[in-house]
């Protein structure tokens, strides 16, 4: 259909030399030739350069690949052992914590009861204390009482007696007696604090 | 579709051009096309083996620039693709997986992609020749070079069949097949006898040609009368040149697609042959 086929159809039409149709099916020697030619230009540079160039460089791009996934898949089980890892401390740290925190809030407990107790045995022993002290003081005031009582009594009653009692003896019993009589009133009373207490 | 129009406009004006001046010159009528396109007259070494005509010309404009496309992907070649080396790609690797893979599974397809891939390759480039302007014919159209091709193949085929099973197997897995009633091999064998050592190759040969010679004489017949129609007939006729103008471009986009299945015929086919021959036997 293009300038030399349709120049060609003319020339033939002049030439007046109109091709067989079985032609079509029988290859004539210069086309064998011709063919083999043509062949040859794409096959042997096929064959010998750009077939094999295009497998290296598939290959090569497959070998990476398979790396860079098993580099991947390398990477990726790391990260898992990483996590597993800190995720175990991260519990073990929890863990510790709350056991410390546990400790620590027994321990707290503890020293309050020990503070406590400690602070009622403290209380036990001051009062304790306070009451010897008393009991003391009271003894103690009971004992010069009954000395000043006796030296005002024995006073008072030689002025009114208008003797003296100087033997000693007899000045003592008239005491003790006169004392005796008053813890006697006194019990008998009720009101007397101290009871058979004679020294 | 941008892509065609120019050339189908630029081919309409060509042939209108060329085709006015001798049938002016001989007074004009519709020439219908006939299969001399097909035997251009020599160029050089007229009468002789080497003989060179249009289509040899052609053929080889066709293999130079196939060859150049490809060497030039496989020199710039890198591990990641830029798009041109994608493209390459993608036609070797359709080849590699569409056809030698499928076909021939993959640990036998290695050794045969090469053969498919030049194959295929050769043969796309060589029908695609028919619809590029200025070339207008495909280098497949004359049985030559589908018959050197499908050559090529039988030798290929034969060869692996006989490797795999010595001759006598591969005589006795092809031409009396597994599995068949013995009196039965008085109709088969002559058959497969037929089918293996003539018939496949003649069909590959003759369906590629066959397809690229109809090809060719529907786009001429079509041009070729929307120039009549346009420039010689009538004017009430001219609304004609516009139907036939547009089946013009109808079918140059039907050849496009029979250009490449075609080549993915052929290529299937040999595929299909060669794993007939080293098929194990059933």
């Amino acid at each position: 259909m293009s300038t030399a086929a349709l120049a060609a159809v003319a020339l033939a039409a002049a030439d007046s030399q109109p091709v067989d149709g079985i032609h079509l099916l029988i290859p004539a020697v210069a086309d064998i030739v011709g063919s083999l030619v043509v062949v040859l230009i794409i096959a042997v540079p096929f064959w010998k350069y750009v077939l094999p160039t295009f497998q290296k460089i598939f290959d090569e791009r497959a070998e990476k690949i398979e790396g860079g996934l098993a580099k991947a898949e390398l990477a990726q089980a790391e990260a898992a052992a990483t996590l597993a890892d800190y995720q175990q401390h991260l519990a073990e740290a929890r863990a510790e914590a709350a056991k410390i925190r546990e400790d620590a809030r027994a321990e707290g407990a503890q020293i309050v009861t020990e503070l406590k107790r400690k602070a009622q045995d403290e209380a036990g022993r001051i009062a304790d204390t306070s009451r010897k002290q008393i009991e003391a003081e009271r003894q103690q005031a009971a004992v010069s009482l009954r000395g000043e009582v006796g030296a005002l009594a024995t006073e008072l009653a030689s002025k009114i007696v208008g003797e003296s009692l100087a033997d000693e003896a007899r000045r003592s019993r008239v005491v003790e007696r006169f004392l005796d009589d008053i813890e006697a009133s006194a019990v008998a009373s009720g009101a007397g604090p101290a009871k058979g207490d004679r020294s | 579709m941008a892509r065609i129009d120019p050339t189908t406009t630029r081919e309409c004006a060509l042939t209108s051009l060329v085709t006015v001046l001798p049938l002016a010159a001989d007074g004009g009528g519709f020439q219908p096309p006939t299969i001399n396109d097909f035997f251009p007259p020599p160029i050089l070494f007229s009468g002789t083996w080497f003989e060179f005509n249009r289509v040899e010309l052609v053929r080889i404009v066709a293999a130079l620039v196939i060859v150049s496309l490809f060497v030039v992907a496989a020199r710039r070649a890198k591990l990641v693709p830029g798009r041109f080396q994608s493209a390459i790609e993608w036609v070797l690797d359709f080849v590699r997986t569409g056809i030698a893979e499928d076909v021939l599974g993959k640990e036998n397809a290695k050794r045969y992609v090469p053969l498919l891939t030049t194959v295929f390759v050769a043969i796309l480039g060589f029908n695609l020749t028919g619809i590029v302007p200025f070339l207008n014919i495909a280098g497949t159209s004359r049985i030559g070079l589908p018959l050197l091709l499908a050559l090529w193949v039988y030798v290929m085929y034969l060869g692996a069949g006989i490797k795999k099973h010595g001759v006598g197997g591969f005589l006795k897995a092809s031409l009396f097949p597994p599995g068949v009633p013995p009196f039965l091999y008085v109709l088969l064998t002559p058959v497969e006898l037929l089918q293996v050592f003539v018939i496949r190759p003649a069909t590959l040969a003759l369906r590629l040609t066959a397809n690229m010679i109809a090809g060719h004489l529907m786009l001429v017949l079509c041009f070729g009368a929307t120039e009549y129609f346009l420039v010689e007939a009538a004017p009430a006729m001219k609304a004609f040149g516009v139907l036939t103008f547009l089946s013009g471009f109808v079918m140059t986009l039907f050849e496009v697609f029979v250009a490449a299945l075609q080549a993915y015929i052929f290529a299937v086919l040999a595929a299909v042959y060669l794993s007939l021959s080293i098929a194990d036997e059933h």
